[in-house]
């Protein structure tokens, strides 16, 4: 049997107030950075506005895309370079967002279509009489071809030249990221004949960018957006509280939804002090944490459960650092387990998965923590508090669903005698 | 082997080779590894973010549909006014859904009742004007309001999906999105470019045949004000034509008077085609004609103003003020300065049914197709490593066991994948996040059951018994934290929509396929292996 923790024997309880420190300083640097920083930093989802993502040939030059940008009466843009390879190398990417203007009654796609003008101007295809192969649609190529028909094809010609299109598309955003710089490249793809690219060398130019990634989100949906990550949040903590309390009492699911509550509080700084924008794939990663988090509470309270049928003679607050101590391999080896998978996906998921990941790997280590840093002390400062404040006799006890014939807070009035 | 053991292996294999047959083995049955892969494929959708394609969010304008009943209904009640010779001052519509009459003489207030109560009676609630002793006031029934939404959302619905799919892209989705803001999702997979998709979407198409109120057309707003004294006679308003058709040099506005009645809408057109102008073969107009209920309005409309004239208007503008000069029942045309291509474009729009009310756009999104592949390969790769990096993990920590807690995490991922493409589920980003938590929590499942087995073995127990309190105690840990995560989801799915949806369904799947394998198949193993082995020996965990 490897073994690489040893049942051991920490006075978890005993250090609740440095836990408290803790918690307390994280969740003041976390939210003096947001009020510091005018709030958190929402992504297009919540506040609205267009977002381009363009890839180009080579690493653009920032000042000339703010010139054309401002020549369309957008000079106020955010423009944003986007690294996806290793440190040191320039990035090709670069991310415009323009801010949502009036109220959105104006079709919502000016903006888009104002940046991209703004990039032909620069980047473009120099001859506008041809079309650019870089923003080629599967559905144009193939017609293109089939138009020009470069391989004599006598049955079948419409199928076969989509195939081909297809492929070739796939060869452009696969291999060439998006960017194809030259048209001879293609003959590597399988199916273009020297016929095929002289087709496309002829109808086609080759502009020096491409659009990657367009989100256009107007203001109302933005609004609806946050109210409703906030609102079903909410509810699902509610639920959570409400089955909690159902199957122990009711002050261990209001003590396993603060911490949930403060894990994704915590969570929330780190995003506001590393500058991420939180956007719908991070609400999910934030309900994944929510998960997470509950999960480990309740597998400490589970065996404090447990552990209160067992342990009749001890004080509440042993009863609960016996539970964590006993669970703690399983704490570690679990957590360890799962930050690792969400480490790996942050460091290499790349750059979509950045800010999802992120939220993961905060979230793990927060609410590992707090299950036993927040969650098991708030219990057990509850039941110190009644136990002092009680008026004498058990009392009836809330919700109490354990099968033991007597309940925690039944014990627990003796404690408090002590 | 006891005969309950046989029957559990048997369940077990049953549900696993049903899953890789869903998965694998549909729609047809594979003979090659690439079939395999292209079944896969089919059977996994992707969504939009990793796929790459265009999803587009537009709300349709209900209230215009409303309105325009309403306007309908002032039409008809003042034509029976009339008929009936009830006297009154003025009919007119307050906002979408009121109508107000006032000064009705009071000898005629019952034959007025009456009417409404024949006329009116289900669509419409009369109640009498506050303050004003002999009017009335006309409220459209909330139930009526909500059928003309439906009808205005559906209408809406069919019509865009006959346009995109004229398009002939692949696989779109057009749905109603969210429960009550008229709001319709399409969504492109594969197209990174909306703007067509768009174009044709927004081809209005909003046929309407109004009556001209002033038979003289006007250069600009103000000439058309300062001829009616500054004030548009009631029930009208200025309507802008497109540029006169014969002079194509003279782009200077033209702007006509119109009654705000639409007599006729898109919703009444049955069809329309090009066709060579009978007068003018160079010209080219677009013949329509129209449902028997539109023609039952048309008819009458038509004879009632013999001689004036009629404007046809699309998507608000007027493209021609023919005169009147009989009946018609069901068949009208369309002037203009059409070429065949332009006639036949609007043809096509009409037939494909005109929108009931106008589309604005909430939201669009346009994944371009490089952007999904990068985000599918990274996203497999990491996935794909820290999976490995799990499994070797508790192989080498927990040895023969840790075989078990591999077996049931690969058999939670194919029961959740099987389970998706049953559900034609498609996997989203959010979605995987679902799957690191079902697959976090596996292994915490995993975990739980090992330590406490271990726990059970250091108290002296034999493996047999330790096997049973192990899975026994951990038992209850599971379902706990299992319930309590999906009566979250559960939540999630009622209250969220699009991608926290997603994410609620993966993790709903993948925590009920976990306790399946992390508890039912993972103690079966257990089982099979204790009856194989030695009393004596030790349990390799």
């Amino acid at each position: 049997m490897i073994e690489f923790f040893k049942e051991p024997n920490i006075d978890w309880m005993g250090k609740a107030k440095y836990f408290y420190a803790l918690s307390a300083i994280l969740l003041l640097a976390g939210w003096a950075s947001v009020f510091l920083n005018h709030g958190l930093r929402y992504g297009i989802d919540f506040k609205g506005g267009t977002n381009v993502d363009v890839r180009f040939a080579q690493p653009p030059n920032i000042d000339e895309i703010r010139k054309g940008l401002t020549v369309q009466g957008l000079g106020n843009s955010e423009i944003q370079s986007i690294s996806n390879g290793g440190l040191g190398t320039k990035s090709n990417e670069v991310l415009i967002f323009v801010e949502q203007k009036g109220q959105g009654d104006e079709a919502l796609d000016t903006a888009r279509s104002q940046v991209i003008t703004a990039l032909n101007s620069i980047y473009g295809v120099k001859d506008s009489s041809k079309p650019d192969f870089n923003a080629a649609t599967p559905s144009s190529l193939a017609a293109l071809l089939n138009a020009n028909d470069p391989l004599h094809l006598s049955t079948n010609a419409g199928d076969r030249y989509q195939q081909l299109a297809k492929k070739i598309l796939v060869y452009r955003d696969d291999t060439k990221g998006g960017v194809l710089t030259n048209f001879d490249e293609l003959s590597r793809v399988d199916g273009v004949t020297p016929t095929v690219l002289s087709t496309l060398k002829s109808n086609y130019a080759l502009g020096n960018f491409a659009v990657r990634n367009v989100e256009v989100v107007g203001p109302k949906v933005g609004g609806e957006l946050r109210r409703q990550a906030i609102f079903v949040t909410l509810y699902a903590l509610a639920g959570m509280l409400v089955y909690i309390a159902f199957r122990f009492e009711w002050v261990y699911g209001a003590a396993a939804v603060l911490a949930v509550f403060h894990d994704v509080l915590i969570t929330l700084g780190f995003f506001s002090l590393l500058h991420y924008e939180i956007s719908l794939t991070v609400i999910a990663a934030l309900l994944t944490l929510v998960g997470y988090s509950m999960n480990d509470t309740i597998v400490i309270f589970d065996r404090i459960r447990e552990n209160n049928r067992l342990l009749r003679r001890e004080s509440f607050a042993d009863v609960v650092n016996k539970s964590i101590n006993q669970t703690l391999s399983r704490t570690i080896l679990t957590s360890g387990l799962t930050f690792l998978t969400v480490l790996v996906l942050f460091l290499m998921g790349g750059q979509v998965l950045r800010a999802f990941s992120f939220a993961l790997v905060v979230g793990i280590v927060v609410g590992t923590y707090s299950s036993f840093g927040i969650a098991a002390p708030l219990v057990v400062a509850w039941n110190r508090w009644r136990g002092q404040g009680a008026v004498a006799g058990p009392g009836p006890a809330a919700g109490n669903k354990t099968r033991s014939s007597e309940s925690v807070s039944a014990r627990l009035a003796p404690a408090g005698r002590r | 082997m006891n005969p309950n053991l046989k029957w559990k292996a048997v369940f077990i294999f049953v549900v696993i080779l049903g899953c890789i047959y869903g998965l694998l083995g549909l729609p047809t049955f594979p003979t090659s590894v690439a079939d395999v892969k292209s079944n896969f494929a089919h059977q996994i959708k992707l969504g939009l973010d990793l796929q790459g394609g265009t999803h587009l969010i537009l709300q349709v304008q209900v209230q215009e549909a409303i309105a325009q009943e309403t306007d309908q209904t002032v039409d008809r009640l003042t034509n029976q006014l009339r008929a009936k010779n009830i006297r009154y001052d003025e009919v007119r519509r307050v906002d979408d859904t009121h109508i107000v009459v006032r000064n009705l003489p009071s000898a005629q207030l019952s034959d007025f009742r009456d009417l409404v109560a024949s006329q009116l009676q289900n669509e419409w609630d009369m109640s009498p004007t506050a303050g004003e002793p002999s009017s009335y006031t006309l409220t459209l029934r909330a139930s009526r309001v909500a059928s003309i939404k439906d009808q205005t959302m559906q209408q809406s619905l069919e019509t865009i999906e006959r346009r995109i799919n004229a398009l002939g892209l692949t696989e779109p989705t057009i749905q109603i999105h969210g429960r009550n803001d008229n709001e319709i999702l399409v969504q492109l997979p594969g197209e990174g470019d909306p703007s067509r998709a768009e174009a044709v979407i927004q081809a209005g198409g909003q046929l309407e045949l109004r009556l001209v109120e002033d038979p003289s057309p006007y250069p600009s707003q103000a000439a058309a004000l300062a001829a009616h004294g500054g004030v548009l006679p009631p029930g009208t308003e200025l309507v802008p034509g497109r540029a006169d058709s014969r002079n194509p040099q003279d782009t200077g506005e033209v702007w006509y008077v119109l009654s705000r009645t639409v007599v006729v809408s898109g919703r009444d057109l049955r069809s329309a085609t090009e066709n060579r102008n009978t007068n003018n073969p160079g010209q080219w107009q677009v013949n329509f004609s129209l449902s028997s209920e539109g023609a039952h309005r048309f008819g009458p409309f038509t004879e009632q103003n013999v001689h004036r004239q009629m404007a046809i208007v699309l998507d608000h503008k007027v493209y021609s003020a023919p005169v009147i000069n009989s009946r018609i029942d069901d068949n009208g045309f369309i002037e203009g300065n059409f070429s065949e291509a332009s006639a036949h474009d609007l043809a096509l729009v009409l037939r494909a049914g005109a929108l009931p009310a106008s589309i604005k756009y909430l939201e669009e999104r346009t994944v371009g197709p490089s952007l999904g592949a990068d985000s599918i390969r990274h996203g497999v790769q990491a996935s794909v490593l820290s999976l490995l990096v799990v499994m070797i993990f508790m192989l080498f920590y927990y040895r023969m066991s840790g075989g078990n807690a591999v077996l049931a995490l690969i058999l939670n991922l194919v029961i959740l994948m099987a389970v998706l493409a049953a559900f034609g589920a498609v996997l989203t980003l959010p979605g995987i996040a679902g799957v690191i938590l079902t697959i976090g929590m596996g292994v915490d499942s995993n975990v739980l059951v090992f330590e406490r087995i271990r726990e059970e073995l250091r108290n002296g127990k034999s493996p047999a018994s330790a096997v049973q309190a192990g899975f026994d105690k951990a038992f209850l840990t599971i379902i706990d934290t299992h319930v309590t995560t999906v009566v979250s989801a559960f939540f999630l799915f009622l209250f969220g929509t699009g991608p926290i949806r997603g994410f609620a369904i993966t993790l709903t799947i993948g925590l009920i396929a976990n306790v399946f394998t992390a508890i039912y198949v993972s103690k079966t193993i257990f089982e099979y292996h204790l009856t194989k082995m030695d009393r004596q020996a030790e349990l390799s965990i």
